[in-house]
């Protein structure tokens, strides 16, 4: 059953539901063998920015849609409903657009936004390095003032789309000086000297490439530069608040995938004579499941609302990511558990959504970073 | 130059529940999502190809309750350019006479319509019947079941095919009705461009009284054929298991055989 959702005007239903046709028509069918083969969906990036849904939450003067986040997020709710990996890809794109839309000068976004927003390009965004996960301050990859370029040498790690990706929105150290010493550089993925690594080898989301990045001496124009030297922690952090509402509602997507599959099974499948939703002990937890996954979508859009007025949003979103994503485990848990041995094989998704939830529990801030998130936002407050 | 009018039609979705409503049989139109039918899209999609490929314009039009403006919003949002909405409670019910009777009026209103694309039959309560009635309607040639169309200045052709008689070429002068087959084409996706552009476009809403049509004429009440009896499909039985004990391959042939599937 399609979630059923308040959307604030006609265009934004229309919308909603274009991205669910595309969902349902042009990924569903193709999720579990791209995910079996570890293939990469490019063509399927393709058509959502075809269809306009690349820059959706950006200002309309460089290609973007305009759209609030409050209808952002469903679309890519929707998305991740029919697969994953093409959600949290559509996600770290929009991610990865945020630091040149909010940060850069008007000529740099005349220059390279309307492309970023326009479709036919995909996005990374490289923060993330081998030994700077959490604490991300601690991130060394150098990059080096030469004349009016920056040669940059280091790995970052983790990076979505690494390989893939037409550019890269990329955190350096410029200078010593910890968290104030991060710039933020736009890296065109054709930029001599940078390389991706092997793709990682996960336990799921296997259709979305993750690799190490590698700067070996890559020469990187100054005017690529976003914002000011030094202030490349500030974008890194802003574009996760907004990046964890967006994997919050992939969460959703999720777990409302696992949850409709669990309820088509568990009204077919008949056991001593009754289907077994019949039974209070499968009907409750399925009752608890949609009790999940609607509390964590009222949780990210309540967050999508502030953010939309302009009002600050950090914890809500903290608390969206966290609850949301910690429910996408628990859901898809059960979904499994619902529909038995059944579950466990490959034959259904469910085992596949379980892999896929583990990971944003993980990802764009561990869930413990989350908590120490809000409860920092709580010690500010009076 | 070359206007085009595309009837449209709002259906359930099939991929949801449908059903007929207790009281008189009709489609039961509360009860499902409703969609633009898939045809459409696909008749949508070549007009579209049509004028792009040339000049002109494509309306389309519906006739339908009011909820149906989703589905002329969807053509729109495709690219279609306007739109003509019949509307009215006294259309509840009406056979494909009446349906037929209702799009000729309301193309009649209309400037320098050269071609009028349907699909072949709608998916909901069809009976395939509107293009072949309209055409007589409005006196203008019809070329049903079109698998490929191409419109060069004045003339028309069509690829017909049915799974009874193959593949047959038909070639008419405009104007001219066609329907075709969801062989055609793809059909486009709205963008988020189109969406936007959609709600600024011309839509035309008419009732049965402003388009001169007698209510008489119409309607559930005067219609030519009636249901009076109606039951839901029943539940799908248990498939034939076949045990391969060295024939497997020749019962199962039997089987496809028994079936006219081969």
């Amino acid at each position: 059953m399609p979630a059923e959702r308040l959307l604030p005007s006609t265009e934004a239903e229309d919308l909603v539901s274009l991205a669910r046709e595309i969902a349902r028509e042009e990924l569903a069918p193709l999720a579990a063998e791209y995910e079996e083969q570890s293939r990469f969906p490019r063509e399927q990036f393709r058509l959502l920015g075809k269809s306009g849904l690349l820059g959706l939450p950006y200002p309309e003067r460089w290609g973007g849609g305009d759209v609030p986040y409050e209808v952002y997020l469903q679309v890519l709710e929707e998305i991740a409903t029919a697969w994953m990996s093409v959600g949290v890809g559509l996600s770290v794109h929009t991610m990865s657009c945020y630091a040149l839309a909010h940060y850069g000068t008007d000529e740099q976004r005349d220059k390279w936004l309307p492309a970023m927003l326009g479709g036919d390009l995909l996005g990374a965004y490289a923060l993330s390095e081998p030994h700077a996960g959490s604490d991300a301050a601690a991130l060394s990859t150098r990059a080096v003032h030469s004349g009016d370029e920056y040669v940059i040498n280091g790995t970052k790690a983790w990076i979505t789309h690494g390989g893939e990706a037409d550019f890269y929105t990329t955190m350096v150290r410029t200078s010593p000086d910890g968290g104030k010493g991060i710039t933020c550089l736009l890296v065109d993925a054709e930029t001599e000297g940078l390389s991706a690594a092997e793709p990682e080898k996960k336990m799921g989301m296997t259709a979305s490439t993750t690799a190490q990045m590698i700067f070996d001496d890559a020469r990187v124009p100054v005017e690529r530069r976003i914002g000011d030297e030094g202030q490349g922690l500030r974008i890194a952090l802003e574009s996760l608040a907004s990046g964890r509402l967006g994997i919050a509602a992939c969460a959703v997507g999720l777990a409302q995938a696992a949850l409709d599959e669990a309820v088509a099974y568990a009204k077919e499948r008949t056991q001593f004579g009754r289907p077994i939703i019949d039974f209070q002990g499968v009907e409750f937890m399925l009752a608890d499941m949609a009790a999940a996954v609607e509390s964590a979508r009222a949780t990210y859009l309540d967050a999508a609302r502030r953010r939309d007025r302009g009002m600050p949003f950090a914890r809500q979103a903290a608390i969206a990511k966290l609850i949301a994503t910690d429910n996408a485990m628990k859901v898809t848990t059960d979904a499994v558990q619902i529909l038995g041995g059944a579950g466990y094989t490959r034959d259904f998704p469910v085992e596949r959504y379980m892999r896929e939830a583990k990971v944003p529990q993980i990802f764009e801030g561990t869930n413990q970073i989350q908590r120490l998130v809000i409860a920092r936002e709580l010690r500010k407050s009076s | 130059m070359t206007n085009i009018v595309v009837l449209v039609k709002q259906v359930p979705d099939t991929y949801s529940e449908r059903k007929l409503s207790d009281s008189d049989f009709t489609l039961d139109r509360e009860s499902a999502d409703a969609v633009l039918d898939e045809i459409n899209e696909r008749a949508v999609e070549e007009a579209l190809k049509i004028t792009e490929a040339g000049e002109g314009e494509v309306t389309v039009l519906a006739v339908g309750p009011d909820r149906a403006t989703d589905a002329i919003r969807k053509a729109l949002s495709m690219g279609a350019h306007k739109a003509v909405h019949v509307s009215d409670p006294a259309l509840h019910g009406s056979d494909v006479i009446a349906t037929a009777k209702v799009i000729a009026a309301a193309i009649r209103r209309l400037d320098s319509v050269d071609l009028i694309i349907a699909g072949n039959a709608s998916s909901d309560g069809g009976s395939g019947g509107v293009p072949a009635i309209l055409a007589e309607l409005l006196g203008m040639p019809q070329l049903t079941h079109a698998r490929s169309v191409t419109v060069e200045g004045g003339t028309i052709k069509v690829d017909r095919e049915t799974a009874d008689e193959g593949v047959t070429h038909l070639e008419a002068q405009l104007p001219a009705v066609v329907s075709v087959t969801e062989k055609i084409n793809e059909p486009r996706y709205p963008s988020f461009k189109g969406i936007m552009a959609a709600k600024k476009k011309p839509v035309e809403t008419l009732t049965v009284a402003d388009l001169g049509v007698d209510a008489s004429e119409v309607g559930l009440d005067n219609a030519w054929s009636k249901v009076l009896e109606a039951a839901p499909k029943p539940p799908r039985e248990a498939g034939q298991k076949i045990e391969d004990s060295g024939d497997g391959g020749v019962k199962i042939a039997e089987f496809l055989a028994a079936q006219k599937l081969i």
